[in-house]
């Protein structure tokens, strides 16, 4: 016997309007996790997927093959500008997901860097133990993907010595990330491997702010900012698409700078 | 008596695909713009598209390969066929100048379809440097790491920002005044539609060679 489907629509523009209001400055991030949750509504509701659904996938499967587009472009020996120290601006911004009073406070001596995936040597690193490796700076520029950027002098270990030093597989696709605030990214294996990218410890010369990621995070240049995940506890190496916070929220998961 | 286009199929493709393309990369790129004004106001909401940052960056980013693609098939058609040369040169600036001063005095005349005035030749020729400036600041703030030559050119990211905005500025205000020019000549719309009879019989064709 054929149930009757509950006869339920939601008036998205309805809902969006109601919201909108709130949406402004601070909260502007949290839009797009409403908007998805409220696609996510409709789908449970048992609507049939609506115009919107399909020109949504397909803008998806576009932002797809752009990040293709982008890991095709991009060149392992080109490098980001850098930029002399006069020029690094102050103060610099500070940008989450969350407003500064929900920085995470984290106990450097307590902390582990987990490492997981297609890496031989999965001993956990601690905080003194990074700091003993070969440390190198940069002073390149931060470009958000809301358009603003900012330069800055970070300092750490070469990621691609790290991942040599782990026994890391660089013939995966991907090296993700989790962080302590529950944030988590995905990069492709190229740029894990460039020049440039650093797993940073400090920011101006100075142990690494707690609002610019304390105890550490991973800095690209050749990145947005989302890209560059901060409070790393874990890195893993895998060939299954992890994906990412904000990528899963409809940004392009390659994110090219 | 055979019917005779005034454009090109191509070129009437190219026009309807390319005014698709130029909504939907400004509409979105505004929604972009707002989330980090260059300068001190936002667009409306309701003249953006995309609901928020990520939406408005994929209907930019989708939407860019329309507008690219179909600017080189159109480049391409014009200089190929000769299109390019026969309508958009020469412009001579004694005649610029006469077209200018006719227009400003609401007497330049737009009766004969087949040719572009001066200021025509102009408008549509800055329109097209416009957007390959606009497609050339785009690239450097989509991927400014793997463009390092047109960075420099554009004066850095920042500064590419700058120029894509005012490249924008330029193409809205060139649809704007261009609107306005199809509502005072109105069968300059019916030339660049797709109906027969495609033969403007109102309309003295001096030349039989507008067909390239």
């Amino acid at each position: 016997m054929a149930k009757s489907r509950p006869n339920i629509s939601i008036d998205t523009p309805y809902l969006i309007k109601q919201i909108q209001p709130k949406l402004d400055n601070e909260s502007r991030r949290l839009f797009g996790k409403r908007i998805l949750s409220l696609g996510a509504l409709s789908m449970l509701s048992g609507c049939t997927l609506t115009d919107e659904h399909s020109v949504e996938k397909m803008l998806i499967s576009v932002s797809h093959w752009n990040d293709k587009v982008q890991a095709f472009l991009f060149d392992p020996n080109k490098l980001a500008p850098t930029y002399p120290e006069s020029m690094i601006t102050t103060p610099f911004p500070f940008n989450a997901y969350y407003g500064q009073d929900e920085i995470r406070d984290i106990d450097g001596d307590q902390y582990v860097l987990q490492l997981g995936g297609h890496i031989q040597h999965k001993k956990p690193w601690r905080l003194a133990e990074l700091a003993l490796l070969p440390q190198t700076t940069q002073v390149t520029r931060h470009i958000c993907v809301e358009g603003w950027s900012a330069i800055g002098k970070w300092g750490g270990v070469r990621f691609s010595d790290f991942l040599q030093r782990i026994g890391a597989d660089t013939s995966a696709k991907y090296v993700g990330f989790k962080c302590a605030d529950n944030y988590y990214t995905s990069i492709d294996m190229p740029t894990a491997l460039h020049r440039q990218t650093l797993l940073t410890l400090t920011f101006a010369d100075r142990t690494l702010p707690r609002e610019y990621g304390y105890p550490m995070k991973l800095r690209m240049p050749t990145k947005l900012g989302f890209k560059n995940p901060k409070h790393i506890t874990e890195i893993y190496v895998t060939n299954d698409y992890p994906g990412g916070y904000w990528e899963d929220q409809g940004y392009h998961w390659f994110g090219g700078a | 008596m055979p019917a005779i286009a005034l454009h090109p199929l191509t070129i009437r493709i190219c026009h309807w695909l390319n005014a698709i393309a130029v909504f939907l990369m400004v509409t979105s790129g505004w929604r972009i713009y707002n989330a980090s004004p260059i300068f001190n106001f936002t667009f409306p909401k309701a003249m953006t598209i995309g609901g928020w940052l990520g939406g408005g960056i994929l209907w930019h980013f989708a939407a860019m390969w329309l507008f690219g693609i179909n600017a080189l098939i159109y480049i391409g058609v014009n200089l190929y066929s000769g299109r390019l040369r026969h309508k958009f040169f020469p412009i001579r600036p004694q005649q610029l100048w006469a077209d200018i001063n006719d227009a400003l005095h609401l007497k330049l005349q737009h009766t004969d379809l087949s040719h572009y005035n001066a200021v025509q030749k102009c408008a549509y020729l800055s329109v097209m440097v416009a957007i390959a400036i606009a497609i050339g600041s785009g690239l450097v703030i989509w991927n400014s790491s793997q463009f390092p030559l047109l960075r420099e050119l554009m004066g850095g990211f920042d500064n590419a920002r700058i120029v894509h905005f005012f490249a924008m500025v330029f193409m809205v205000g060139f649809v704007l005044i261009h609107l306005v020019m199809v509502a005072l000549v109105p069968v300059t719309l019916k030339s660049m539609g797709f109906s027969r009879p495609r033969l403007f019989k109102s309309v003295s064709l001096k030349s039989k060679s507008l067909e390239v």
